[in-house]
């Protein structure tokens, strides 16, 4: 009687599932001591009236992208934890052991989903809202609610898969968990459904976000900004958001059809009763890899910023980037099956898919020719985004060169699932993505703190990230075509390979230290924060954000400008035109929200309540999501008015920018 | 400022629209219902024809339910090309599913599972 | 009384949105249907579409969506032009019609898990029960923010946001049934072919 209690209140959920072996428990204690000593802190200092009235419930875009890149600095520590230990492991091959096979399997698991879900997404998530609502000459995003919505989600997903280090356990099934080895039969655990239902909710804020700001860009540009006026980056950020809008449905129906399978004892990937799991694998990767595109395509529009600020020359051939970026868009839907070439399909298929691979290479390519054209003969200027975009060139176009190797099916047959596709793919996120956010961030640090960042710091970790990457990942190269296989915690020692896993784990300790650094170049500025002030145009910039103060007050522009012609801020400068206007209107901006975190907050529940079975917090949750929706849907006067009185105050503090 | 009416106006043209709509896509439905219940053709064109008759009544809904084709076209170009990543999901996933099959002698699993009995223990 | 031309602006922006919106619901079922297409014939022994469909059943059900797809037209028309009681009489009328569509799938579903077929047979029927359901689940939602709109404009004599707010509804219903044209002609017209 006690015990059917039990089950109905905490479902699946109990006291053995928060017993962890040693690794596990200590990242997990780790963890919560940092959020305790954090909401101590904040308890001690007051500050939770601040948090809330000026972060958790704010819908103006910079505070959103600053919470989306926090979060995605806090999952790439976690990350990066994980990595060091799987390197470990490896250096050390079972003598002693370090990690157990399912502790092994768990962690690189973890790995994948928080780096591409939580680090490469909210990075450029946080990007997408700190510029392109001010690049675009506009005051906000077009759903500003949605927005703040759209983080929550993501900080849900975000808890949700952490959650395991406490309570439960992870997927051991790799960061796509193919069935039917993360089928019920298979992995009966918590893992799977954690991994599942992180990945929904934070995808669902993905595709609100999409839609955001696929909206914004082509309804809400400054009066003049035609579509071939617009900087590249907008261009990127609105075909990124294409993309995700096209892809990621498939994501939620492929993994509401695996938790269909594991909860509901359905069969669409099952071995038997006419399952097919291969089906799964086709569905998931049709999203896989329009994913990677959607990661990798608002970095290639950072660079065409600060390649040609940085060049003092406008970019080059700005039409075929455009061409370009909408061709890899289109493209990037015809090429998914070179993820599974050895998996059953026959020439035809294999041949058709291959090739493809092989075109969108091109693309990419012209784009790269065109930011070198832009710097030949420009003033080029090293600063450290400059540098990273250097690192960027080499890096990405090796990964993209071993990609088109990779894209021969019969070579592939070869490398496929061989530590060669990882170097492969780590090559293209971190060289292409992660560098391209390092490198915004750096680049547009100022605009939003009013700050620079110490170059110095910059530098130094900009060559260890650079030199630790090679050192990390050209052993895997070799390893792959020698035969050593992915995913394995060890490897047999008469293969006299360890000397190459040894160089790749310093190679990771390297870029540790870059890491590390980073994190100093963040803190270290801060503290010198007053020494380092900056107007609102540092770089010597040429699209309109650098037009206001750094960082802009909440209406961004006083005035939306006019936009005559592409680079319309550099024009502005030229033609010493005055920034200011004697003209202010009362402006409308949306009042703050709390109904973004609250669901979040049930969301989160959600989670909770469908990985632990706890059917009544199932209900409870989806009933008080439906009611918040429909209270804030319902929502008629959801905006407050600035006063021009108030505009007009401030707009005149800014004579001593 | 009208006062209301409680008919509908028959003559107007947005009333049309929505009624020609309805009359069409009832036909729409009734056809491709009688073609299947009556067998009129064997299975294989019988499926292009249903299809087809789908696609037909897609275009009226949209047009007349929708009215898609009239002022944005930024609705069109999007429901055109989310058009095209249907087509290439569904018949994407249809032809690599099926050709996964490619090398594997062409049989159900039901097949495959009593040649494999047979030849155990080679 | 006009809009502002910002009130106009937003207005489009929102309208803009939700049409993206249901472009990615379009996406989501086709993964759906690709699924169903690719399992059509995986029934591990168990009975197939042919063996299991009532297809005149069905086409009533076909034709009473249809219909509410017509009235909710008829709705949103009256909504713009100030016909208040007309609006409300199409509105419920839509309701009506929905519930019913709705009550005709509770029933086929029902039956056929009563009769041991549930989505646990086969992969099929998985397919089957999943694209379907989620159409349904679709209905649902549709209905409870019918049911909130009918509501609102009753009790606050049809607010120009509550007009706004309709118009999007009308989409999408009228999505919902062009969804259920696939359905009805993959589904159960072709996979109820003997």
């Amino acid at each position: 009687m006690f015990e059917d209690i039990q089950k109905l209140i905490f479902g699946r959920l109990t006291l053995e599932d928060f017993v962890h072996e040693p690794i596990m428990a200590g990242a997990g204690i780790s963890m919560v001591a940092a959020l305790v000593i954090a909401i101590i802190a904040v308890t001690y200092f007051k500050k939770w009236g601040y948090l809330w009235r000026n972060w958790f419930t704010a819908l103006d875009p910079r505070k959103i992208g600053i919470m989306y890149l926090i979060v995605s600095g806090i999952m790439l520590a976690r990350g990066f934890a994980d990595v060091m230990l799987l390197r470990a492991q490896q250096v050390l091959n079972d003598s002693p052991e370090l990690l157990n096979a399912d502790h092994f399997q768990q962690i690189f698991t973890a790995h994948g989903s928080i780096m591409i879900f939580f680090v490469a997404m909210g990075l450029i998530s946080g990007l997408f809202n700190l510029i392109v609502p001010a690049m675009i000459g506009a005051r906000d995003v077009a759903f500003p609610f949605l927005n703040s919505a759209s983080f929550w989600l993501f900080a849900a997903g975000m808890i949700l898969i952490n959650a395991p280090l406490v309570v439960g356990e992870f997927s051991a099934a790799g960061w796509l968990a193919y069935p039917p080895l993360s089928g019920i039969e298979f992995s009966p655990g918590v893992g799977v459904d954690y991994w599942i239902w992180s990945l929904q909710i934070a995808g669902i804020g993905t595709l609100l976000s999409g839609i955001n700001f696929f909206v914004t860009i082509l309804k809400m540009r400054a009066p003049g900004m035609t579509l071939m006026k617009m900087p590249i980056f907008v261009w990127s950020v609105l075909c990124s958001s294409s993309l995700i809008m096209f892809a990621f449905p498939i994501l939620t129906a492929t993994l509401g059809m695996l938790s269909l399978d594991r909860l509901m004892g359905m069969n669409f990937f099952t071995s038997d009763m006419g399952g097919n799991p291969m089906m799964y694998i086709n569905l998931i990767w049709a999203w896989g890899h329009p994913e990677v595109y959607i990661l990798m395509l608002p970095a290639l529009g950072i660079f065409s910023e600060i390649v040609a600020t940085f060049s003092r020359k406008r970019i080059f051939g700005y039409t075929s980037m455009v061409i370009a970026l909408l061709a890899i868009t289109v493209l990037s839907f015809t090429v998914w099956l070179h993820h599974f070439f050895t998996m059953g399909s026959g020439a035809s298929v294999n041949t058709f898919f291959g090739i493809m691979t092989m075109i969108i290479a091109i693309p990419t390519g012209v784009k790269i020719f065109n930011w070198i054209f832009t710097m030949y003969q420009g003033r080029v200027e090293f600063t450290t985004p400059m540098l990273w975009f250097m690192g960027f060139v080499v890096t990405f176009t090796f990964g993209g060169l071993t990609g088109v190797i990779l894209s021969v099916p019969a070579v592939d047959f070869q490398l496929h699932n061989s530590l060669f596709l990882v170097a492969h793919f780590h090559n293209m996120i971190v060289g292409g993505v992660l560098f391209g956010a390092f490198a915004g961030f750096t680049y547009w640090f100022p605009k939003f703190t009013g700050f620079t960042l110490n170059e110095r710091i910059g530098k130094y970790s900009f060559w260890f990230w650079v030199i630790g990457f090679f050192v990390a990942f050209i052993p895997l190269y070799i390893l792959g075509i020698m035969g050593a296989t992915r995913r394995l915690d060890s490897y047999d020692p008469s293969l006299g390979w360890e000397g190459l896993f040894i160089v790749a784990g310093a190679g990771a300790v390297l870029v540790a230290v870059g890491f590390a650094l980073q994190v100093l170049q963040v803190v270290v500025s801060i503290i010198q924060r007053k020494k380092n002030q900056v107007g609102g145009d540092p770089w010597g910039a040429r699209t309109l954000e650098w037009s206001t103060t750094s960082p802009a007050p909440e209406y961004i522009f006083a005035e939306i400008p006019t936009v005559t012609s592409r680079d319309q801020f550099w024009e502005m400068k030229q033609q010493k035109k005055d920034l200011r206007t004697p003209l202010y209107t009362d402006i409308v901006v949306p009042k703050r929200s709390g109904a973004g975190v609250v669901i979040g907050i049930l969301a989160l529940l959600f989670g909770l309540a469908v990985v632990w079975h706890m059917v009544w917090l199932v209900v409870l949750s989806l009933i008080g999501t439906i009611i918040t929706l429909i209270i804030r849907l319902t929502n008629d006067s959801p905006d407050e008015i600035l006063k021009a009185s108030d505009i007009a105050k401030h707009e005149l503090q800014r004579g001593t920018q | 400022m009208r006062k209301p009416q409680l008919e509908t106006r028959h003559d107007d043209v947005r009333y049309k629209s929505y009624i020609v709509g309805f009359v069409l896509s009832v036909a729409a439905t009734l056809i491709a219902y009688f073609f299947v219940v009556n067998q009129v053709w064997p299975k294989d064109i019988l499926i292009y024809v249903v299809l087809g008759i789908a696609v037909i009544q897609l275009i009226v809904q949209s047009v007349f339910f929708l009215h898609l084709g009239r002022g944005s076209s930024l609705k069109s170009s999007t429901f055109l090309f989310s058009l095209l990543i249907v087509i290439v999901i569904v018949a994407g996933s249809l032809w690599i599913m099926y050709n996964l099959d490619y090398n594997m002698m062409q049989m159900t699993p039901e097949q495959m599972q009593i040649y494999m009995k047979k030849n155990q223990g080679l | 009384m006009n809009d502002t031309p910002e009130e106009i602006a937003v207005k489009d922006r929102k309208m803009f949105g939700f049409w993206l919106y249901l472009m990615t619901d379009i996406i989501l079922f086709a993964t759906l249907f690709a699924t169903f297409a690719v399992l059509r014939n995986a029934t591990a022994g168990g009975p197939s579409g042919a063996e299991l469909f009532d297809l005149p059943f069905i086409l009533v059900a076909t034709l009473i969506l249809l219909t509410s797809s017509l009235t909710v037209g008829l709705a949103i028309l009256g909504s713009t032009r100030g016909y208040k009681k007309q609006t409300l009489f199409w509105l419920i009328a839509t309701f009506v019609l929905g519930a019913a569509f709705l009550g005709f799938e509770v029933y086929e579903f029902s039956h056929l898990i009563a009769e041991g077929y549930s989505w646990e047979r086969s992969a099929f029927l998985s397919a089957f029960f999943t694209l379907v359901g989620t159409h349904g689940l679709h209905i649902v939602v549709g209905l409870l923010w019918l049911g909130v709109m009918i509501f609102r404009l009753w009790r606050f004599n049809f607010r120009k946001t509550d007009i706004n707010r309709l118009a999007l509804f009308g989409l999408f219903w009228h999505f919902l049934d062009i969804i259920w044209i696939f359905v009805f002609s993959v589904v159960y017209l072709i996979g109820g072919i003997a």
